[in-house]
């Protein structure tokens, strides 16, 4: 017989799963608020999302090729997920050479200093674009408006954060139904809930992620804001407008479904991931409420991103067979 | 639909290949090899010689001790050698070896196809049979059936639990037992819970065999069984014996030392359940088995009755021989079988199927960096941590795998299955576990009292 047997210790099946293949997923799951970007903010979203993407897959291939070399990395798709993530948190207009000291901070400082995919203990494209944020302010924070459709500029050109940290409308103004439909300034990818919520549900049911952070992150600045607008106003329309206000200005939805969820980076265990959720929507929302800036999901992720090790090593699963059954 | 409650795995079930075929008897082999070591505990103690001649059925091997198992001659011939030969895996072990001269029977063995329900015998008579037809759990774990038969003090049985899950991806050999041997499998369940001494019994069937569920239930009805059909949902391991405990009496056995009598439940696969049936009502020693033959390659999927002893190659040959290429034979199913380089080695009582794999499907994935994507702990149906404990064992970090609960893995598989880094998870934590049971024994040694 000319037959060679392979021989391995079970299983010997293996799911569908692979890190490529999530990765993909999660692209697939951003395509709808890709495609609102474009709609909103023209062909500007395609050329940020472009020079983004180019730049980390780039940063990450150079590293992996002359400093760690080895087998490349960059077919496992991490890095343009990161790309298109750190494009989604930049306005629409920035200059391209930004976009790119984003992508060099987000993969080569955040990621690749680490060890690459798997090591890193904070959100790389997070780390990029709060260190944008605080390199260069001003063009962070100057946000096209939307060129769709027939946009009233309730506003002012600022987000309805910054608007409503200014003083400068009443939560009352703002048209929720644009916001959730996008139709606000804002980085371009933060600002389609509609879009963001329909890639979440994708990712659910695609079983890349589960319910649990998202649905802590979110629950919890609902609650947040639905006291403080019980504290502010008693009972009013407030006590339903803020709370909805909350989740579909800034980058709540993104940051929930999609930064707050990276796996290397956040807890393990369903138990911890809702402390890590929890811990962010209060966070959040404890900025946006008394902070100096208009919007706390990047800095809350981060410092949770910090907590996740914290968590992992004290919130443990309940064994099976430590309930004591009668 | 009920289910056990933590974590679990959707494989493909590909039982399409063999589901539909009968059960075949396969031709009787003209060699055999019987191990000494088939079954959970101490090697039985050979009782032939080379030169001896035996009847089909006759004993050949005898338990040694307690936690032991005695063996049967499964065809009449003479014996040609009692001797190390390589197993599956290569390694080598003493087997006695027949050479097959036609086929005749002890005498008090009854080989009508005449179902017999009437059982007159006591709880210790019917233990003693089983004891004395050597039957072991035919499932795969090949723990000795009187041993589990036999209450420790201060225990109570009151579940009888059949395991008719057969989660275990491409195997039907129990399946199909309970297809056609349906009457027979349950008065072999009425036998145990006399032996047991208990009310309750449930056979749990996953919901991919709707036809075994209806036929039984419609034999219960029938017949008047007082045994409870139970439909459990599709998910892997549904079979494993804590996990159905948990899904049927919601129970959860503690982690080890606890045992499922610890909860009130004994547990007995089904194929068990008949061999018992034989042996009790029909004097018929385990000597052959339901063995599923299948693989998606293979040209004809079987489920062949085989006499204990035949070489695997047989059945591989029956099956249309092996695909052209690189293959891995699984004695098993994909999920926990064990993979062999000698295919010439026997069917042992633990048998339940030989699954053949050939392409792409015989390697592994290229393991890559973990992404803590958090699957394995969603998938471990024990909720320990496996990216976490397969690292631990690793840097063999022994006491904080032990704190981890490492001992509590029942080797199920579904860390590794379900890893989208295709890291060898299993590998580390079967390591890590083996070295801290170790351990845990050579403490437990060291503090007993002196005698």
């Amino acid at each position: 017989m000319a037959n060679k047997f392979i021989v391995a210790t079970a299983p010997h099946m293996h799911s569908p799963f692979s890190t490529q293949k999530l990765m993909r997923d999660v692209l697939i799951a951003l395509i709808p608020a890709f495609a609102l970007s474009i709609l909103v903010c023209g062909l500007d979203a395609l050329r940020v999302t472009a020079i983004a993407v180019a730049s980390c897959v780039l940063v990450e291939y150079l590293i992996q090729k002359f400093l760690f070399g080895g087998k490349q990395t960059v077919s496992n798709l991490s890095a343009v997920v990161t790309g298109v993530l750190l494009a989604f948190n930049l306005p629409a207009n920035i200059a391209w050479w930004i976009v790119v000291i984003g992508a060099v901070v987000a993969i080569g400082v955040a990621k690749m200093t680490f060890g690459g995919l798997g090591r890193n203990p904070f959100n790389p494209a997070l780390v990029g674009r709060v260190f944008l944020l605080i390199a260069y302010p001003a063009q962070m924070t100057s946000f096209p408006a939307p060129i769709y459709p027939d946009y009233v500029d309730a506003f002012a050109g600022a987000t309805p954060l910054a608007a409503l940290k200014a003083h400068a409308i009443e939560v009352g103004d703002a048209n929720l139904l644009n916001m959730f439909a996008g139709v606000m300034p804002g980085s371009m990818g933060e600002i389609a809930a509609a879009a963001l919520l329909a890639g979440g549900i994708y990712m659910i049911w695609r079983k890349v992620i589960t319910w649990h952070i998202p649905v802590a992150v979110l629950g919890s600045m609902a609650v947040f804001a639905f006291v403080v607008a019980m504290v502010q106003g008693g009972v009013s329309p407030l006590l339903y407008e803020l709370p909805v206000f909350h989740l579909l200005a800034g980058g709540a939805m993104l940051g929930a479904i999609f930064m707050a969820t990276d796996y290397v980076t956040s807890p393990m265990t369903s138990k911890g991931m809702i402390i890590y959720g929890v811990g962010i929507g209060v966070i959040t929302m404890i900025i946006r409420q008394w902070g100096a800036y208009p919007e706390g999901m990047s800095f809350a992720i981060l410092l949770m991103n910090a907590v996740a090790p914290l968590i992992n090593k004290y919130v443990k699963p309940r064994r099976f067979g430590m309930a004591s059954k009668k | 639909m009920k289910t056990f409650p933590i974590g679990g795995v959707h494989p493909s079930d590909n039982k399409e290949w063999s589901c539909n075929k009968s059960i075949e008897v396969l031709e009787l082999p003209d060699v055999v090899n019987i191990p000494l070591a088939q079954h959970i505990g101490a090697p039985a103690t050979a009782k032939v010689a080379k030169g001896d001649k035996v009847l089909t059925g006759q004993l050949i091997a005898e338990a040694t001790g307690f936690m032991s198992a005695n063996i049967h001659s499964p065809i009449s011939g003479t014996v040609t050698a009692v001797d190390m030969q390589p197993n599956g895996q290569g390694m080598r072990q003493m087997m006695i070896t027949i050479k097959r001269e036609g086929d005749e029977w002890m005498p008090e063995i009854d080989r009508s196809s005449e179902i017999k329900r009437q059982c007159s015998l006591e709880s210790a008579e019917i233990i003693s049979k089983i004891k004395q037809a050597g039957i072991v759990g035919m499932g795969g774990a090949t723990f000795p059936t009187h041993v589990k038969l036999s209450i420790p003090d201060g225990c109570k049985a009151e579940y009888l639990i059949i395991n008719g899950v057969e989660c275990e991806p491409y195997l039907t050999s129990d399946y199909r037992t309970m297809l056609e041997r349906g009457e027979e499998l349950l008065v072999g369940v009425e036998i145990l819970k006399k032996a047991l001494n208990v009310e309750k019994a449930i056979v749990g069937v996953e919901n991919n065999k709707p036809d075994a569920i209806a036929l039984l239930r419609k034999i219960v009805k029938e017949k008047n069984f007082a045994v409870v059909i139970e439909p459990l949902k599709v998910q892997y391991p549904q079979g494993g014996e804590k996990q159905l405990i948990a899904a049927v009496t919601g129970r959860e056995v503690p982690p080890p030392p606890g045992l499922p009598i610890h909860v009130g439940a004994v547990v007995c696969n089904a194929s068990t359940t008949l061999a018992v049936y034989e042996a009790v009502q029909k004097n018929k020693p385990l000597i052959e088995r339901v063995v599923t033959i299948t693989g998606k390659q293979l040209k004809e999927p079987r489920n062949l009755l085989t006499r204990m002893g035949t070489p695997i190659a047989t059945l591989v040959e029956k099956a249309g021989g092996l695909p052209e290429g690189d293959v891995k034979v699984v004695n098993g199913g994909p999920m926990m079988g064990r993979a062999m380089v000698n295919i010439d080695s026997p069917v042992t009582k633990g048998c339940s199927g030989v699954t053949v794999y050939s392409g792409s499907e015989v390697y592994r994935m290229e393991p890559s960096a973990c992404i803590k994507c958090a699957k394995c702990i969603e998938a471990c149906p024990m909720a320990l941590e496996p990216y976490l404990i397969s690292k631990l064992a690793k840097k063999q970090m022994w006491d904080r795998l032990e704190e981890e609960h490492i001992t509590d893995c029942i080797e199920c598989g579904c860390c590794q299955f379900t890893c989208p880094a295709g890291i060898a998870l299993l590998d580390y934590v079967r390591l890590g576990k083996q070295t801290v049971m170790g351990i845990i024994r050579a403490r437990a040694a060291a503090n007993a009292p002196k005698k």
